[in-house]
């Protein structure tokens, strides 16, 4: 006797569907279209004139030695904070899923980053780092470090870098740390009593467990990092200096925005997100294998 | 009854509805903060309780770009304001827009208000007029690059006469460095707008063809000329030991100069409020410098800051309010408070005269030096202004390029050579878009 919820008609189902799909359709499908339009158009930034151009904007693209150097500037600057973002929020979620005094406080604590604006983020993090007038970074001068991100391209990377993962790993942690409860404690209890020390049971035992948790966070990283950067690179570093931090959605921005080229802007948008689609389509096609679940 | 009733109520609604509507409203977006945004409110609230026509409604747009950008799409959406605040970098994209905007000399004469645009300062107000002298926006707050000094610093390191040739500057920047000013001898913010924009004007060098975009969208950038690749060479020299050190595109590190760290400082004039609050010692600020083997040189500097621009499609009656209120702004009473208390310059000659004969300058001699500069000389080809579409992306194109120079990566004659190089490519694409 099999047991299924019967529903008579479409009515029911498309009723409940109908909202979830209103979203999805006015806040991706509809701005993804008007952005795959406007990317064989040349508009004035009035609107008040445009032709269509066909593949002209693409070409224009890919003419340009300097979308080059922000895919190259792209994938260091997402593999970095890709690694440290879910790394870090490792690290804290295991350590916070023991049972301390003041737990709470810290994972509060550990939480409240993600609920920082990028914008106000990247100035904190820009005047932090100041190389004179920064309180972190006059001493790192004084002490002899050479730090400049205003001129110094890797040292831009990495306070970039450094930025754009605090931000992230809050969101990464949260998530791990439901991951790790929701691990069966007798789990390890066997490991224990087999004699496996607290390392070799985390590498055996919760590391796997935890696959699919890390997984959908890999996922949602990588969005993040090509999408959702754009605030911070624009606050901390406005992509310089001399483009070494222009990465491929900040330079969306900055041709679509300081540029008014809508476009360039547009065809550099449909490019990233059919690199990012490409990129999600293949983390299911092979690395969801690895995932246990 | 009822009917009656009916009757009354809508009577009395048109009764009211009269009294509350007999107003026009003009809408002001604006991009002012702090005691700025005090000033916008308050030239509005003067305007509205001088007559009883016309209400203007002033709205904060953020930064000026989100202003210009917040401008853009309203008319995108057919609901822009009658009056928007526009950086001056922003003009040739306003220029461009033929139909989305009401040139002011048009406004005013359609609306019949008395207008001379010889009553303005030609410096300013070049800027923003056509090759014949139409005046195209109305300039509101407008500034210009001087040379910020630390008086008490240059003191201790010996610097007795302060500089005013850029070699006299880079002898300095050493001296301060030799005693004691480690990170930094001398500095600027802005760093396109100063090493480029202004360098050129001052110098009465091109930096475009076109007289720098003035006459026409088809210029073409020059500013890779052995002067531009000289003073760039220089700095780049310099900032190996920290002689000079790079302050960055924007004005975000403009506390180097109040907390004393820079003694030498090129920045906007409009940064006077801030150093009047903040800095602890003796200052002053003085022209911008110059290479004296220039001949001709210093000419006049060019201006910063914003204009308003008018935008199209309102009706008649709403265009009148806007030309009152702009015959409004430029009372000469008006502009002279305005200037004295704000540190903006005022944008017609009987305002200037008057504050001058007040003996205002005197005691305030940092609010004059950025006049100084703009009535120098008659403006040439090189000095009146700049007009180039898209500028705020060149103005970052620049910045690279700059940076990349001051960093070692390229000589400076391959990076200003690159910066051209890009600069026309957005030109082009520009005029491509505009020319139709």
């Amino acid at each position: 006797m099999e047991k299924r919820a019967h529903f008579s008609g479409w009515t029911l189902p498309l009723l409940l569907i109908l909202p979830q799909m209103a979203i999805t359709v006015i806040f991706f499908y509809l701005p993804a279209s008007q952005a795959i339009r406007q990317s064989f158009l040349r508009e004035d930034a009035f609107g008040l004139s445009s032709e269509f151009v066909g593949f002209e904007n693409y070409s224009l693209v890919f003419e340009q030695p300097e979308y080059y150097r922000a895919m190259i500037t792209t994938v260091i600057f997402s593999t970095l904070v890709a690694f440290f973002s879910l790394a870090v929020a490792l690290l804290f979620a295991t350590q916070a899923d023991k049972s301390l005094r003041g737990g709470h406080a810290f994972k509060t604590l550990l939480i409240w980053p993600y609920a920082v604006a990028p914008a106000i983020a990247g100035v904190l993090w820009m005047f932090m780092f100041h190389p004179t007038l920064g309180t972190l970074g006059r001493p790192l001068n004084i002490l002899g470090f050479n730090w400049n991100p205003m001129l110094d391209g890797t040292d831009a990377m990495i306070l970039l870098v450094l930025s754009a993962t605090w931000k992230h790993v809050s969101y990464n942690f949260l998530f791990f740390l439901a991951g790790l409860q929701a691990i069966p404690k007798s789990v390890i209890e066997a490991g224990a009593i087999d004699g496996a020390g607290p390392l070799r049971r985390f590498w055996t035992i919760v590391f796997p467990l935890l696959s699919p948790t890390t997984f959908f966070l890999l996922v949602v990283t990588i969005v993040y990092v090509f999408f959702e950067t754009f605030g911070i690179i624009d606050a901390v570093t406005g992509g310089g200096p001399a483009g070494t931090t222009t990465t491929l959605v900040y330079k969306v921005y900055a041709d679509g925005r300081s540029g008014g080229d809508l476009g360039l802007s547009a065809a550099q948008s449909v490019v990233l997100m059919v690199i990012v689609i490409a990129l999600t389509a293949i983390q299911f096609r092979y690395v969801e294998r690895k995932v246990q679940y | 009854m009822m009917k009656k009733s009916l009757l009354g109520a809508l009577a009395f609604g048109l009764a009211t509805s009269t009294s509350a509507f007999a107003q026009t409203e003009i809408q002001w977006w604006h991009a002012m903060t702090g005691a700025n945004n005090e000033v916008v409110n308050r030239l509005a609230e003067e305007f509205n309780n001088s007559q009883k026509d016309y209400k203007v409604v002033v709205s904060y747009k953020g930064q000026y770009a989100d202003t210009l950008n917040a401008g853009i799409a309203a008319f995108r959406a057919g609901n822009a304001p009658h009056i928007l605040q526009v950086f001056e970098v922003g003009t040739a994209t306003m220029m461009g827009a033929r139909g989305a905007v009401k040139p002011v000399y048009q406004l005013m004469a359609e609306a019949g208000e008395k207008f001379d645009p010889q009553a303005y300062l030609p410096a300013i107000t070049g800027y923003y007029s056509t090759a014949k002298g139409e005046m195209l926006s109305f300039p509101f707050n407008s500034s210009s690059m001087v040379m910020w000094i630390n008086k008490d610093e240059l003191k201790k390191a010996g610097v007795n006469e302060i500089p005013k040739t850029w070699p006299e500057v880079f002898e300095a920047g050493k001296k301060l460095k030799a005693a004691g000013h480690d990170t930094c001898g001398f500095s600027n913010a802005w760093a396109p707008w100063a090493n480029i924009e202004q360098l050129s004007a001052w110098h009465n060098v091109p930096m475009a063809t076109k007289a720098n975009g003035l006459d026409g969208f088809d210029t073409e950038m020059k500013f890779n000329s052995p002067l531009h690749v000289k003073h760039l060479q220089n700095l780049v020299d310099l900032q190996k030991d920290k002689t000079y050190d790079y302050s960055g595109r924007d004005s975000r590190s403009e506390g180097r100069f109040t907390s004393g760290e820079c003694a030498i400082f090129l920045t906007s004039s409009g940064f006077y409020g801030n150093v009047k609050a903040n800095a602890k010692f003796d200052f002053t600020s003085v022209p911008m410098p110059y290479y004296p083997d220039v001949q001709g040189a210093p000419q006049n500097s060019i201006i910063g800051g914003a204009s308003l621009w008018v935008m199209g499609g309102k009706k008649a009656e709403e265009y009148k309010g806007v030309a009152k209120f702009f015959t409004f702004l430029s009372d000469t009473d008006r502009q002279a408070k305005l200037h004295q208390e704000s540190g903006y310059l005022p944008i017609t000659k009987a305002a200037y005269e008057k504050t001058k004969a007040s003996g205002f300058y005197e005691k305030n001699p940092v609010l004059q030096t950025p006049l100084i500069e703009l009535t120098n000389k008659e403006p040439t080809e090189n000095s009146r202004g700049l007009r180039f579409g898209n500028m705020v992306q060149i103005r970052d194109v620049v910045s690279e390029e700059i940076e990349s120079a001051l960093a070692g990566q390229k000589s400076a004659k391959d990076a200003l050579d690159s910066a051209v190089t890009r600069s026309n490519q957005i030109l082009r694409q520009f005029e491509r878009s505009v020319s139709r």
